[in-house]
């Protein structure tokens, strides 16, 4: 019989690869249509007959993206150190107000960028490179709290505690044990940040001014005022080129790192002799964080002449002197609703793409790494860039797709997958093989091998990715402003547009938006939290 | 009702780990496949289950090619090492698992895993969590698990090993009545002989990705294929023909166990003890024996210190023939 086996046996064996690579369609059609197609388009379309050459050749344009890259390692760089004592907070102390500091450190992560400029520029009226950096890493310490928090939960103490038995002190223990074993985390964390920080907009537009330049501000300049289409394209290219050089670096430094681990959450304790001193710490972030965000509140209440609701009584209606096309109240209802098909569309091919990646990680290949790096590409592409890509490609889609109200979700779900990607899959491929080998052996299809092991042991990491999905869709600025459409705009878009129209109640309402928005965003991360069980008694 | 394993190899890259094996299970049977660590013998365990590509051979049951079937298809039981229970299903829930796979009614299914809980002697743990249990319950309950839809073949990837050695004695003992009563047919790897000895009825032995013998389990004990197999069964001596016929009258190459010389007043074996060591029910020693060292053992009472000389007999249990 063995000369009939092996056509049958090489399809077998072929099998479950295959399966992997056409489940990968669901992401690879996503990103096809909906981000390689408009950038390439606009790439196309900047560089015309005369090429990337004399922009590359500039020497103005290196200094660009020494600075670019520059400014985006050092926000990096403060958003780890800082991030670090809030996350060993979240992950293993027993104090009283830890719920507080989780939701607390997400809320600058949701701020539109715009208002987090202004807010910094309250106190450096001359911008600068210093207030850039600061509010870099003041939007991404939650990123660096929740993702190294999240694997630090599951690290066994006992190793720490063996290396104190050998005589190792608090620190030797933290840098030679702990630190070590959180690696994947912190690496997967800071490129993420770095992307973040690398292609922020906003706040470098607000506070930069004329005289630090990013090339994603560069980039809009130049779309937006000087109508220069290939200099942008050729910068976008740089970008693009940056952006891949950095996840490559951050894959290789994963790479092998994410090990299946207990899904034993390690009970937290109270802290105790240096251990204080870190919560302190900790303490000392997260108030320094809520600064700018209890300035915002203040000054949604405080006008010329004394305390007043009129910023928020004024959301009913559409700004002094008609600013807006709707109602505050409106743009908030099309901001939940946006966002929350956002956060679908986002689920849907995040955790797909997260199954097929740790499938296809027995069949380690090109193809799987190379899935991996392109879900992360949306995250440095220039918004512009994807906003301008959108509107010369999707009229070429059937039923008037640049119009539709689809465009700006699935926009924002470009924005979000990553960060879905991101969060399900460490705790995916911390699922030990054979657990679902156990679940096969039973009797258990692939389909529901995932339903009975996967989903269940991921389901909380799934619902927090849901939120986080969800709120950092509602903040998204840079590609909501360029796509909502007038008559259905976004809060942050109406923020925007009130910040930069005279009148004191159009600013006290933009305050009075902004507090609204730091409130939903604050009551879903407090949500979150209330769903998860109690830790340890959750397996 | 019976699996057959022909000329199978699987590689990993370049390396080979499992190379050209052959093995029959008969109905009912249990067979050990018996290695050190990184023999391949997990491997070829796998394989059988269809969790590892198979380079090349077949793995068939009552003579159907397996290789188109998948491994949720193949009605194979699997017990690892260390349980690989799921840790979000209670005690109940992970033993009824394999159950609610194959649609049994829920009745039917609380019934059947009533009767395994009691079979592994953990009636009333129904509600616990798993992750309260000791590991050798957990092994009990991934037993009820893996036993509870009546698999075809029970795969058992070294069961006992993740346990200390009190409860791995015992438990040996109650998983060799178990498979037995419920007249399981088993492959079952392990890399310590007195587990495979105790629990199968043949004994495959695995080194270097190829099985090197099949045998009962005497027949392989008292009869290695080859010298690395003597070693391998705790022959730490291993003596030409010459010196054997001499020294325990076998006229054959021989591999000594420890027990092989005991120390005996009436003994003809002159013998001086060059170091003593006290295990739980014997004493052991080390010799010299016309200029050479050899294991022996002594009783517990009054046993020989270092330096004394001591006579010795031949104990045949303790002797291998090889070859």
């Amino acid at each position: 019989m063995a000369h009939v086996g092996p056509g049958l046996r090489s399809r077998a064996a072929l099998g479950p690869g295959l399966t992997w690579s056409l489940a990968a369609l669901l992401p690879l059609a996503f990103l096809g249509v909906f981000f390689a197609w408009p950038v390439l388009a606009i790439v196309a379309l900047g560089l015309g007959e005369d090429g990337a050459l004399p922009v590359l050749a500039r020497a103005d344009t290196w200094d660009l993206v020494g600075f670019t890259l520059g400014q985006a390692a050092a926000a990096t760089l403060l958003a780890l150190v800082t991030g670090m004592p809030v996350a060993f907070l979240l992950a293993r102390c027993r104090v009283r107000g830890a719920g507080v500091v989780r939701a607390a450190v997400m809320v600058p992560f949701v701020l539109p960028t715009v208002v987090v400029g202004l807010a910094f520029r309250a106190l450096w009226p001359d911008g600068g490179v210093l207030p850039i950096v600061l509010a870099n890493a003041f939007f991404n310490v939650a990123v660096v709290a929740r993702t190294v928090g999240g694997l630090w939960a599951r690290v066994d103490r006992r190793a720490e505690d063996a290396a104190r038995a050998l005589g190792a002190s608090r620190v030797r223990a933290f840098t030679s044990v702990v630190l070590p074993s959180l690696a994947p985390a912190i690496g997967s964390a800071a490129s993420v940040v770095f992307l973040f920080c690398a292609t922020s907009f906003g706040v470098v537009l607000v506070l930069g001014g004329a005289r630090h330049r990013t090339l994603e501000t560069e980039i809009y300049l130049r779309t937006v005022q000087l109508f220069d289409l290939s200099g942008a394209a050729a910068l976008s290219l740089v970008q693009f080129a940056a952006v891949i050089a950095v996840l490559v670096i951050g894959g290789l430094a994963r790479r092998k790192r994410e090990k299946a681990l207990p899904l034993r959450i390690e009970p937290p304790r109270r802290p105790a002799g240096g251990e204080r001193g870190v919560v302190v710490a900790a303490w000392l972030v997260v108030s320094a964080l809520l600064t700018p965000v209890v300035g915002l509140l203040v000054r949604s209440l405080a006008t010329e002449d004394g305390w007043s609701f009129a910023g928020y009584a004024a959301l009913a209606g559409t700004g002094e002197r008609g600013t807006l096309a709707v109602s505050g109240l409106d743009a908030a209802l099309n901001s939940v609703r946006t966002a929350t098909d956002a956060t679908v569309v986002a689920l849907l091919v995040g955790v797909t793409s997260a199954v097929v990646l740790v499938g296809l990680r027995r069949h380690r290949s090109w193809f799987a790494e190379t899935l991996d790096t392109a879900l992360m590409l949306p995250l440095g592409v220039s918004a512009v860039t994807l906003g301008f890509g959108y509107l010369i490609t999707m009229d070429a889609l059937p039923g008037d797709f640049r119009t539709s109200p689809l465009l700006v979700p699935l926009a924002q779900a470009l924005v979000v997958t990553p960060l879905i990607v991101r969060i399900v899959l460490p705790v995916l491929r911390a699922v030990d093989e054979r657990l679902r080998q156990a679940a096969a052996t039973l009797g258990a299809s692939p389909w529901r091998v995932w339903r009975e092991v996967d989903f269940p042991l991921a389901s909380r990491s799934l619902l927090a990715a849901a939120g986080f999905g969800f709120v950092v869709a509602l903040g998204e600025f840079g590609a909501t402003s360029f796509l909502a459409r007038p008559d259905a705009p976004t809060l942050p878009v109406v923020i925007a547009r009130l910040m930069s129209r005279p009148g004191e109640l159009n600013s006290q309402m933009a305050y009075a938006a902004c507090a609204l928005l730091m409130v939903v965003t604050t009551v879903a991360v407090l949500v979150i939290e209330r769903l998860r069980v109690p830790s340890g008694g959750e397996f | 009702m019976s699996l057959r394993v022909n000329g199978l190899s699987v590689r990993y890259g370049d390396v080979t780990a499992v190379s050209d094996v052959d093995l029959g299970i008969a109905d009912g049977e249990v067979v050990a496949l018996l290695g050190p660590s990184g023999c391949g013998k997990s491997t070829l365990l796998r394989a059988v289950a269809g969790l590892e590509p198979v380079g090349s051979g077949v793995v068939s049951w009552d003579g159907v090619d397996l290789a188109g079937t998948p491994v949720h298809r193949r009605g194979f039981g699997l017990v690892f090492q260390d349980g690989q229970l799921f840790p979000h299903r209670d005690v109940a829930g992970n033993v009824a698992f394999g159950l609610r796979m194959h649609r049994v009614e829920r009745e039917a299914r609380e019934k059947r895993v009533a009767e395994l809980l009691e079979l592994v002697g953990l009636a009333g743990y129904r509600k616990r969590r798993v992750t309260e249990l000791s590991g050798g319950e957990q092994q009990r309950v991934a037993l009820a698990r893996a036993l509870a839809p009546r698999p075809k073949l029970l795969l058992l990837d070294e069961p006992l090993s993740a346990l200390d050695r009190a409860l791995r004695e015992q438990l040996a003992v109650d998983l060799a009545r178990l498979l037995r009563e419920t007249g399981a047919t088993a492959l079952v790897v392990t890399h310590d002989h007195d587990e495979a000895f105790t629990l199968a009825d043949r004994v495959a032995v695995m080194r270097a990705g190829r099985i090197v013998q099949v045998g009962v389990p005497t027949e392989v004990w008292q009869r290695p294929a080859d010298v690395e197999t003597a070693r391998f069964l705790g022959c730490g001596k291993v003596l030409p023909a010459s010196v054997a016929r001499a020294l325990v009258g076998v006229d054959a190459r021989v591999g000594l166990r420890s027990t092989a010389l005991r120390v005996d007043p009436d003994g003809t074996i002159e013998a001086e003890v060059l170091e003593r060591v006290h295990r739980r029910d014997h004493v052991r020693l080390l010799v010299r024996l016309d200029g050479e060292e050899f294991e022996a053992v002594a009783p517990v009472a009054e046993p020989p210190s270092p330096g004394d000389r001591v006579t010795l007999s031949v104990d045949h249990d303790g002797v291998a023939v090889i070859g």
